[in-house]
């Protein structure tokens, strides 16, 4: 078989292929300026804890309805949001620590989350929440991911400079005349809706990597933020077409395949880029 | 080949795949249609409005011009939880003044500045400056506060100055450029205009904010700490800013902690402790007297060292 049918061959042959590469690459797309501005503000571990606040109120939608894609992202969409809000109190009234609030929130939704799915559903159904089926993504799904990453893609657009700047001096825009909060609450609105979009496809415990991974391979190649987009969303869009060939030929399921393909680049990106001095701090962010 | 079945079958999936993408695309093109109907000037203005309130080039001071930089507080006490940071203060920084904030540690020094530049919402009583709700107001936080890894150049910190005439969307007009090499000369960073900001020294930072200051103009400056591990030739270049600024009528309050310093540079000077033990002319307010009532207030050995941690 030549290579380009080798490459080209599955997405040729089944439509779920075709679909979940394009539904991948959408959310590459958004995945890429989110995940890089989320990197850029050290708010990693809190896209981290958002990705399973989306988890009870998806679950609580797939109480409510079964399988269907509208209640468990409606549902996933809401707590997501109301769990933002809370960690934002918590941030403002305690400013010295939050990661142990930010742990505890994630704990509690993710076990509250699988204690619902687990009442109703059977053990499929949990490994589906919990782990995503890219191959399951069915046109409507896909059509949801498309909008989730041209409003994403959008505000970004418009809204690039005073998210930058709030992420780098959250001061500086209040005095100056923006309010600063608006833009650290549009921006983790952006956020849950992202990890909405991805929840199909990667379910909760994986959601976050394909928005995290690809960004942090890029910080390690570049300092500019646009290139740093650029790369991370062509990264993203390469470990998933290289975990679906993988899951394809390997008959190994398709998210997991994706993020370790993304974590692999992570990883060569960390040692070809280990002997500058970016190394450290790229650490520190990691935590 | 063109009517083999492989290759109909070809033609057939790549047309699916590009109706899908086709799919995934047209919200997007939808959406850009509207946010560029959006970007007429008019709605551009009204954006602004709403997300940069100090974005008004209508009304901007012209230049020389300058507005009105006093500060009253009143009956201010601002608390984290249960504990109040500040109790009770009451006084005036009068426009173009030039006023020291020393205190011990836990004073409430960063916190008062904070309320000043209406960051921290006051528990009681209230702070009236007409600078802050015109947007004319400049605060610069302590370092530890600002993101020094973040990916920005001296010469974009710096523009960011100008962030009036141009705020969320619009794109900087081209006299930017010339007054940030004109801002970044006068701090004397001008081999390091377009270097990232990660690669500054804390002194070289320090500069660069001020340049940024420059940008600003604005009508009432408030500093945290400014010169707070910088070395003796930068602290002296940047106080020497400071006058010229005070010349042009600028408000300046410092949180400071170098004594010596407050009473050679500031003609004024907040003792703080928590509320304000002297409020008034330098020489008078930091007296012997005041300094040991200071300590007293917070519950501090007499002859503990002043302001920083030991």
């Amino acid at each position: 078989m030549s290579v380009l049918g080798w490459l080209i061959g599955p997405f040729e042959a089944f439509s779920f292929m075709r679909i979940a590469l394009v539904a991948s690459f959408a959310l590459a797309l958004a995945n890429g300026p989110i995940g890089t501005l989320l990197l850029m503000r050290r708010e990693s571990l809190s896209g981290n804890v958002l990705s399973h606040a989306v988890m009870p109120g998806a679950a609580l939608g797939f109480l409510y309805a079964g399988y269907s894609l509208a209640a468990l992202s409606f549902g996933g969409l809401l707590t997501g949001l109301v769990v933002a809000g809370l960690a934002a109190l918590k941030i403002r009234s305690k400013p010295q620590r939050q990661d142990v609030s930010l742990i505890a929130f994630y704990l509690v939704s993710l076990s509250f989350g699988i204690l619902i799915v687990a009442a109703r559903g059977s053990q499929a159904d949990l490994m589906h929440v919990l782990f995503g089926t890219v191959l399951a993504v069915d046109v409507p799904a896909l059509l949801l991911i498309a909008s989730i990453t041209s409003i994403t893609l959008l505000v970004i657009a418009a809204l690039y400079r005073p998210l930058a700047v709030e992420s780098f001096d959250p001061s500086f825009l209040r005095a100056a005349g923006g309010g600063g909060g608006v833009f650290r609450a549009i921006f983790v609105t952006l956020v849950v809706l992202n990890l909405v979009a991805s929840f199909q496809a990667f379910g909760t415990l994986l959601a976050i990597g394909p928005m995290l991974l690809p960004a942090a391979a890029a910080r390690c190649w570049t300092q500019k933020v646009w290139p740093m987009i650029a790369l991370a969303t062509v990264i993203g869009m390469a470990s998933a077409l290289a975990g679906l060939l993988i899951s394809y030929y390997a008959n190994l399921p398709s998210g997991p395949a994706i993020v370790i393909g993304a974590g692999l680049i992570y990883g060569i990106s960390l040692l070809a880029a280990g002997r500058t001095r970016l190394e450290p701090r790229i650490l520190e962010e990691q935590r | 080949m063109a009517n083999s079945p492989d290759g109909a079958r070809w033609r057939r999936s790549f047309s699916e795949m590009v109706s899908l993408g086709g799919a995934a695309i047209a919200p997007l093109q939808r959406g850009l249609a509207v946010s560029l109907s959006a970007l007429s000037d008019n709605a551009q203005a009204a954006f602004a409005r709403h997300f940069d309130g100090g974005y008004d080039p209508g009304t901007l001071d012209g230049p020389g011009q300058r507005g009105d930089g006093a500060i009253g507080v009143r009956h201010l006490s601002v608390g984290y939880g249960e504990r109040l940071a500040l109790e009770g203060v009451t006084g005036d920084f009068a426009s173009a003044s030039m006023t020291a904030v020393v205190g011990p540690n836990g004073a409430g020094k960063s916190t008062l500045l904070k309320a000043l530049a209406g960051i921290i919402r006051p528990m009681t009583g209230e702070v009236t400056c007409s600078a802050l709700a015109r947007h004319r107001l400049a605060y610069l936080p302590q370092q530890a506060e600002l993101d020094r890894g973040f990916p920005i150049t001296v010469a974009e910190l710096v523009a960011l100055g100008d962030w009036r005439n141009f705020g969320s969307v619009r794109e900087p007009p081209s006299r930017v450029a010339a007054d940030v090499h004109a801002a970044v000369a006068t701090v004397g960073l001008e081999a390091f205009i377009d270097r990232q900001i990660a690669e500054l020294s804390v002194g070289q930072l320090q500069r660069a904010l001020f340049a940024r200051l420059v940008l600003q103009d604005a009508d009432v400056i408030l500093l945290d700490e400014p010169f707070a591990a910088l070395d003796e030739s930068t602290t002296d270049q940047l106080l020497n800013l400071l006058q010229r600024w005070r010349e042009k009528g600028q408000t300046i309050v410092a949180v400071l902690h170098d004594l010596d310093r407050v009473r050679l540079h500031f003609p004024s000077t907040l003792l703080l402790a928590r509320s304000p033990i002297a409020w008034g002319e330098t020489s008078l307010s930091l007296s012997t007297d005041n300094l040991a009532r200071a300590h007293l207030a917070l519950g501090l050995p007499e002859g503990g060292r002043f302001g920083r941690a030991a």
